[in-house]
This record gives C-alpha cells, sequence and structure tokens, in this order.
C-alpha cells in the first residue's frame, strides 16, 4: 500500500522486514536516520530476534558484520562517505570471504572539503572491491532493492551494496509501498550460509593464499559476479510476480528505442533527466535516458542492447577521477563498440549542488551542435575560480 | 574448572605434571586434548606464540567441552598457521583482517547470541601489534560493550611478522628493524609505554589477567577462569619470539621465565578493575640476567656495558615489583586498582629512570 514515508524510514522498515539477525550501526549523516530507525525496532521487540550492534568505527562495523555473517546471522548495516572509506579494508574482506552482508550507502561526497551533500564519490572510489553495486533511482527503488539485495547476495554468497542519494532520497518524503512481513517472507527464505563457523564442523575461513593460487580465486570472484547477471532477470521476475510490481536491476531505458543521443546516469538525478528528455522530445530531439540500476557487475549486454545505435553518448557523472575525468564514461568507453559514435563527459552535481533541467536541455543542446567538450562540468562557476586564482 | 594452586615447572621449583592427579595436569599432557593447532605448522623453532597459542586454545577447547569458535588477526600466528590449502586449525577458525579481530569476534557473538547458540563461546587472538596498536579501538569497543568474547594478546612485544618492527609493547632500549641500536639511546624510546593489560582493566571487564608461557599450570588455569565468565575478558600472555629477541631457540621458555623473575613481565589477575592476584617472584633476578640471553639487547652489553640504560630496566622492574607486591613477605604498593598502578602515591619516590636521566619523561612502563 503507498503512503508518505521518508526514504530513510522506507528502507528501514523493508530492511527490517528481510529479518536481519545482527545491525551495526555508527552514525553518518546522511545514513544516521536508518539505522537510528532500524535500532528503534530492535528495541520495541519488533524486530526480533536481532542483535544491534553500536560499534566505535565503521571499520569495526564491517568487521562485526564480517564476524556475524561468517557465524550464520543475516548481517546488515549502513553508511556514507567517509565512513565508506574508512571501512574500505573490510570491504574487500568481505568480499574475499563470500559474505553476504547487504549495506546501504546513503551517497555523499567525500572530503576535504569537508560536504555533507549528495554525490556518489564515496561508492564509486569502492566499484572495484567486489561488492555488488546498485542504485536506487527513487525510493521505492531503494526499498525495494534491499530485498532483492539480501536473496541474491545469499544466493551467490556476495555481499550488496544499495546505493541511495542521501538526501535527495534518504531524507525525502515519497509515497512508497513498503513491502509487507509475509510478501517479504515469500520472496527471502532464511539465510543459508555457504560455510559457517560452527565447532560441529570446523572450517578454516580466511587462509593466506600464495601466488599458486591468488589468481585463481580472484579468477573465480569474476566469475560469480558475472553469475549475478544471469541470475538478476529472474530475480527480477519473480520479485515482479511476488509484489506485483516491477524493478529495474541491471538497466532502465527511457525513450532510448529510437534516439540518436542517449543520456547514461545513475540514481535520483534519473527523474530530472526523464522529465527533461520529455521536453526535449517535444521540442524534436530524439534524446533517451539510460539509468544504470546496476553498476557492479557492469551489465555490458544490458547496456549495448539498450544503447542500441545510438550516435551518441553523454555520461552525466556524479564523482569524477581526478587526473582522467569520468568514472562511470571509462566503463563504458570500454564496452560500447566506437565506430561513429561520439561520447561526451558531464560531471554534474558534485557536493550537492543541484542538477536542474534548464542546465541539463543546455548541455544537450550543445551536444546537439557538437558544442560540447569531451569533459565537461555542469555548472561550472567561472567567477568563482577566478576568485580562487587571485587568491592563490 | 579455575585453579586457584599455583604451580611451578620443571627449571624453577618444580612440582611437575607427574606428581599431580590427572585431572590436575596440563592439557598438553593429555594425549587425547583436542590439538587444536596441529604440528606442521610453519612457525620458527623455538617459537613462543605457537607453543601459547596451543596451551591457550587447548585449555580453552577443554573449558568450554569443545564448543568453541576462534577469530584471528593477521600476523605470524595466522601466516604459519594457514598457508593454503593448508590449515592447522582443528577449531573453527576465522582471519579477516590485522586492525579488526576484536570486532570480528563481536560479531561471532552477536551471530552466536541471536541463533540461540549460547553453548559456543568465542575466543579471538592476535600479536601485541593487532592487539596494543591497530586493533586497539576495536578491543576497547569490545571491552566497553562487554561482548562475550575472551581476547587473547600474544605478546612477541614486536611486529615480528612483517620483520621485527617495533609495536607498542616494544620494551625501552630494545633493539627492533625500526629502532636501530644506533644513536645516543641506542634501541626502542624510554617512553611511558603502553600497558594493555591496566588499560583493559580501566574498562573494569570481567577478567584481566597476564601469564607466560614459562608457567603453563598458570596460563591454563587463567584460560580455563576466564573461559568460565562471560562478558569481555582479556588475557596477556608473553610469548618470547627467538627470532625477533635473538634468543636460543631453546631458551624460549626460560627466557620467559626471567622475564618474570626479573619483575619486567608483572603476572597477575584482576577482575572488574582491581588486581585480585598475582604470581610472586620466588627467586629474583638481576635484569641482567634476563637481557643477556637476547640479541636485541646486546647493545646494552657491547662495545660497552650500558649502565644507565640497564639501571633504568632494573628501575622499571622493581618498581613492577613494589607495584604488584611480587616479592612475597614486602609489603607493597596499592595494587587493589587500576588507578593505583599508573600512578605515584604521595610521598612516594619515583625509582625510575625519569628522575635520572636528562631528557626522559614521565614514570617508566609497567611492562
Ligand atoms: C592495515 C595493515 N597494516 C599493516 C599490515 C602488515 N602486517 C601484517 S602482520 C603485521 C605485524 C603483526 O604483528 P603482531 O600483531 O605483533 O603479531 P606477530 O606477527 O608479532 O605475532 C603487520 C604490520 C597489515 N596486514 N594490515
Ligand atoms: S618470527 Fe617469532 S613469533 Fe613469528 S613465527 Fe618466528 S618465532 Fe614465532
Amino acid at each position: 500500500m503507498l503512503s508518505p514515508i521518508e526514504g530513510s524510514r522506507a528502507v528501514a522498515e523493508t530492511v527490517a522486514r528481510c529479518r536481519p539477525q545482527v545491525v551495526c550501526a555508527y552514525p553518518i549523516s546522511p545514513q544516521t536516520h536508518i539505522v537510528e530507525n532500524l535500532s528503534a525496532l530492535v528495541k520495541s521487540g519488533r524486530l526480533a530476534p536481532c542483535e544491534f550492534v553500536n560499534v566505535e568505527s565503521e571499520f569495526a562495523a564491517m568487521s562485526v558484520a564480517i564476524g556475524a555473517s561468517a557465524t550464520g546471522a543475516r548481517a546488515y548495516t549502513a553508511t556514507a562517505s567517509q565512513g565508506l572509506l574508512y571501512m574500505a579494508e573490510a570491504l574487500y574482506n568481505a568480499a574475499g570471504l563470500g559474505l553476504p552482508i547487504v549495506m546501504t550507502v546513503a551517497n555523499r561526497a567525500i572530503g576535504a572539503p569537508i560536504n555533507i551533500w549528495n554525490d556518489h564519490s564515496d561508492a564509486m572510489s569502492q566499484r572495484d572491491c567486489g561488492w555488488i553495486q546498485l542504485y536506487a533511482e527513487d525510493n521505492q527503488a531503494a526499498a525495494d532493492l534491499h530485498v532483492i539485495g539480501f536473496r541474491l547476495a545469499e544466493e551467490l554468497s556476495t555481499p550488496v551494496m544499495v546505493c541511495m542519494d542521501g538526501f535527495v532520497l534518504t531524507h525525502a518524503v515519497e509515497a512508497v509501498d513498503v513491502p509487507d512481513q509475509t510478501t517479504v517472507d515469500r520472496f527471502l527464505p532464511a539465510y543459508q550460509p555457504r560455510q559457517v563457523l560452527d565447532p560441529d564442523a570446523p572450517v578454516t575461513i580466511g587462509a593466506m593464499v600464495g601466488p599458486e593460487a591468488f589468481t585463481e580465486v580472484r579468477y573465480l570472484a569474476h566469475a560469480n559476479q558475472l553469475r549475478v547477471l544471469d541470475r538478476m532477470p529472474e530475480l527480477a521476475h519473480q520479485f515482479a510476480t511476488t509484489f506485483d510490481r516491477d524493478i529495474d536491476v541491471l538497466v532502465s531505458p527511457y525513450r532510448c528505442d529510437d534516439a540518436d543521443t542517449v543520456v547514461v546516469a545513475l540514481g535520483s538525478v534519473l527523474g530530472t533527466l526523464k522529465d527533461t528528455v520529455d521536453g526535449l522530445r517535444a521540442d524534436g530531439m530524439p534524446v533517451g535516458v539510460l539509468g544504470l540500476t546496476m553498476f557492479r557487475p557492469f551489465p555490458v549486454a544490458a547496456i549495448r542492447t539498450a544503447v542500441g545505435p545510438a550516435k551518441r553518448i553523454v555520461v552525466l557523472e556524479r564523482a569524477f577521477a581526478a587526473g582522467v575525468g569520468g568514472i562511470v564514461s571509462a566503463d563504458l568507453a570500454g564496452v560500447l563498440p566506437a565506430g561513429e559514435r561520439e561520447m561526451y563527459t558531464v560531471v554534474a552535481g558534485l557536493g550537492g549542488r543541484p542538477v536542474t533541467r534548464d542546465s541539463l536541455r543546455e548541455m544537450l543542446a550543445a551536444a546537439f551542435s557538437g558544442r560540447l567538450a569531451p569533459l565537461t562540468f555542469l555548472d561550472l562557476d567561472e567567477r568563482l575560480l577566478r576568485a580562487e586564482e587571485v587568491r592563490s | 574448572m579455575s585453579q586457584h594452586v599455583r604451580f611451578y615447572q620443571t627449571g624453577s621449583f618444580a612440582v611437575g605434571n607427574r606428581l599431580l592427579p590427572i585431572q590436575a595436569r596440563t592439557v598438553q599432557s593429555d594425549p587425547t586434548r583436542s590439538n587444536s593447532l596441529t604440528s606442521g605448522h610453519r612457525a620458527c623453532r623455538g617459537c613462543g606464540e605457537a607453543l601459547g597459542a596451543r596451551y591457550v586454545l587447548d585449555a580453552a577447547m577443554r573449558a568450554t567441552g569443545g564448543r568453541l569458535v576462534t577469530v584471528n588477526a593477521t600476523g605470524c600466528l595466522e601466516v604459519f598457521s594457514t598457508p593454503y590449502p593448508e590449515t592447522s586449525w582443528r577449531v573453527p577458525w576465522l582471519h579477516s583482517l590485522f586492525g579488526n579481530a576484536p570486532a570480528v569476534a563481536s560479531g561471532v557473538a552477536a551471530a552466536l547470541k541471536v541463533r540461540d547458540r549460547g553453548d559456543i563461546r568465542v575466543l579471538g587472538q592476535g600479536g601485541d601489534g593487532g592487539t596494543v596498536d591497530i586493533g586497539f579501538g576495536a578491543l576497547s569497543g569490545m571491552f566497553e560493550r562487554g561482548d562475550d568474547v575472551l581476547f587473547v594478546c600474544y605478546d612477541n612485544q614486536g611486529y615480528m611478522n612483517t620483520g621485527v618492527q617495533r609495536s607498542g609493547a616494544t620494551p625501552p632500549a630494545a633493539r627492533t628493524s625500526t629502532t636501530q641500536a644506533v644513536g645516543s639511546a641506542p634501541g626502542n624510546v624510554f617512553g611511558q609505554g603502553k600497558s594493555a593489560p591496566l588499560i583493559a582493566m580501566a574498562h573494569e571487564i570481567p577478567y584481566v589477567a597476564t601469564a607466560t608461557i614459562a608457567d603453563l599450570h598458570d596460563l591454563e588455569s587463567k584460560v580455563e577462569r576466564a573461559m568460565g565468565l562471560h562478558g569481555a575478558r582479556y588475557l596477556h600472555v608473553l610469548v618470547p619470539c627467538p627470532l625477533g629477541w635473538g634468543s636460543e631457540a631453546a631458551q624460549t621458555i626460560r627466557v620467559a621465565r626471567l622475564a618474570v623473575q626479573s619483575g619486567l613481565f608483572p603476572v597477575f589477575e584482576a577482575e572488574r578493575g582491581n588486581v585480585t592476584a598475582v604470581s610472586p617472584i620466588r627467586h629474583r633476578v638481576h635484569v641482567e640476567e634476563y637481557l643477556r640471553p637476547q640479541i636485541r639487547f646486546r647493545h646494552l652489553f657491547e662495545p660497552t656495558r650500558r649502565a644507565d640504560v640497564i639501571d633504568g630496566l632494573q628501575a622499571i622492574a622493581d618498581r613492577n615489583i613494589r607495584r604488584f607486591g611480587l616479592l612475597p613477605g614486602r609489603r607493597h604498593e596499592a595494587t587493589v586498582c587500576y588507578h593505583a598502578a599508573g600512578r605515584q602515591q604521595p610521598g612516594q619516590q619515583d625509582r625510575g629512570l625519569a628522575n635520572r636521566t636528562p631528557g626522559v619523561r614521565g614514570p617508566a612502563p609497567a611492562m
């Protein structure tokens, strides 16, 4: 049933219905509301049995999740920004150990300079750590992706990160159909660990692996990620029939079929983009939008199909790689056959700067007329730049 | 089974296993013991850490009826025991990272609790680097939450696995690969020191103890005692490292014993922040006897004898002896609570190096 609810709360309620058994919490904006809500659910007994562990750092949060998951408990935590980077070492570890932890990342910029507002720098910085990365376009998707995330994580013994834009989604009140307990229970069976620490059948988890087998371990990790791509569409189908609503799990194409220009983006900016594209279409410009729900593993086949023969790709990046430019663009350039296609990287919305329809229209008009630079920072304030130059 | 009688091993004041009833002998003398850490691992000859881990785990297995899960920090113990595809562990064993073993153990404890597996107990372990330095925040968090974990630190007083670098538990003046025996103050600094057991006591957790591999009955009984309690518990075991200390492989146990007999490593038990028992020194030795068999202290004797430094170390040992009342029959200073152990009593003279050597700050470390 649709009802207005804050994004963080919708996620907390949904996560609770996934019956996590160990929830670890360390505060950082804009993730905090999620674990606060969960703590209340656990304390009130509405989420039971569950151990809510207040830890001393994000590094400990992920470590507690690792221990819990390896001991057969469904483990969950949430973080953002500096917290995600503080976890980095443990993130690679959770993935390497094949532990199906699910974590919400309430995306936020990384300092310095310190900035609590939204962009994708945090999750993008961890794109190669071996976690599945899913990006929510709106709060309904944010909630639903957690349910699918737990199922996928546990089926394939791999950790899943659900990314939702900080503030823009976490603090926004939207109408969301929070999945109800009975339906979630039908979709998500109890956690069956691949291997578990148990005195009755002792295993050594986390052994040291030398050069003779390390490459093979990594190869298998890659193969496992590719299995995710095969499995996801089937899970999405099951989800749709169980919950009676569709969910995009790999990509979400919008008016791409006959588009000669496709704008690729992730997360909540897709709403604004679709709106803009509707306007441009009305003006006779054949533009489409391709949302990437899954960024890791990179859904290559689905992207190729969705982009089709479009001759212009504009990647709207919400993070960037200093010294190079686009992060998503680099991945796309690697998998889309070059040929006649023009590729543009547009860095937008860093540190919470609003991405407006007007700016997007202007940028796309420039792309159509061949005036767009290969790497563009949207709405760059030249006056501020000059002022800084004078100061330095 | 908790054992309150103190035993002395062959070589000191012998009450050997053979003189004891079978149930009171060490776990290691029992051919049907769990053998948690099997032989064939790749530790150096005479490795104190391998010995310590074996005693600790087998004792913990006995105490828990084999219902035990182990978590291990990165370090020698992890590396020498699990070269893929082999493992030396016959207990459920998990290694994650260098700095997170206490937190991982907390996660294991939380999972066992929520899964209603209260019969299974958790033992975390790491070297002094993993425990006293990089994992210290996680350890403190685990203590403060009171998670049901026994954490054991195998203190070989350095980062041995990466090539014998200094850790927060390295004693003053010791040579390591990052505190070389050169310059006017060779070896490690004479600083404030960092006593993990005393800091653990400051958390007022149910049980904190120190032990060495020179007294197996004591070590095992402390593990058993710790396993008989719930909540966060801490055991700090001195485990000489022949490679890093430059001691003879055959002398590991003797060196550990000398650390105790000199007063440099006080052996005690504490509950909820109060010292409840100490292992008295029966045969006191000058610190020199402990320092001499170790190459890491050779620069204190060659080319010239550094009486100033040796006296400084002796002062630390003397202070430990006073603080913890390690000499039977002698009046000792307040040892009842951790506050007293770290501070000067009014009117009490500090005979530590601080008052003697110019440029050295603060009281000398406790161990
Ligand atoms: C974050 C991190 N930094 C450094 C290392 C390298 N490292 C591995 S083991 C180790 C030293 C271990 O020393 P200690 O904990 O005292 O155990 P020991 O080997 O002496 O038993 C270090 C520095 C690491 N694994 N992780
Ligand atoms: S270096 Fe030291 S602690 Fe490490 S295995 Fe060798 S003797 Fe043991």
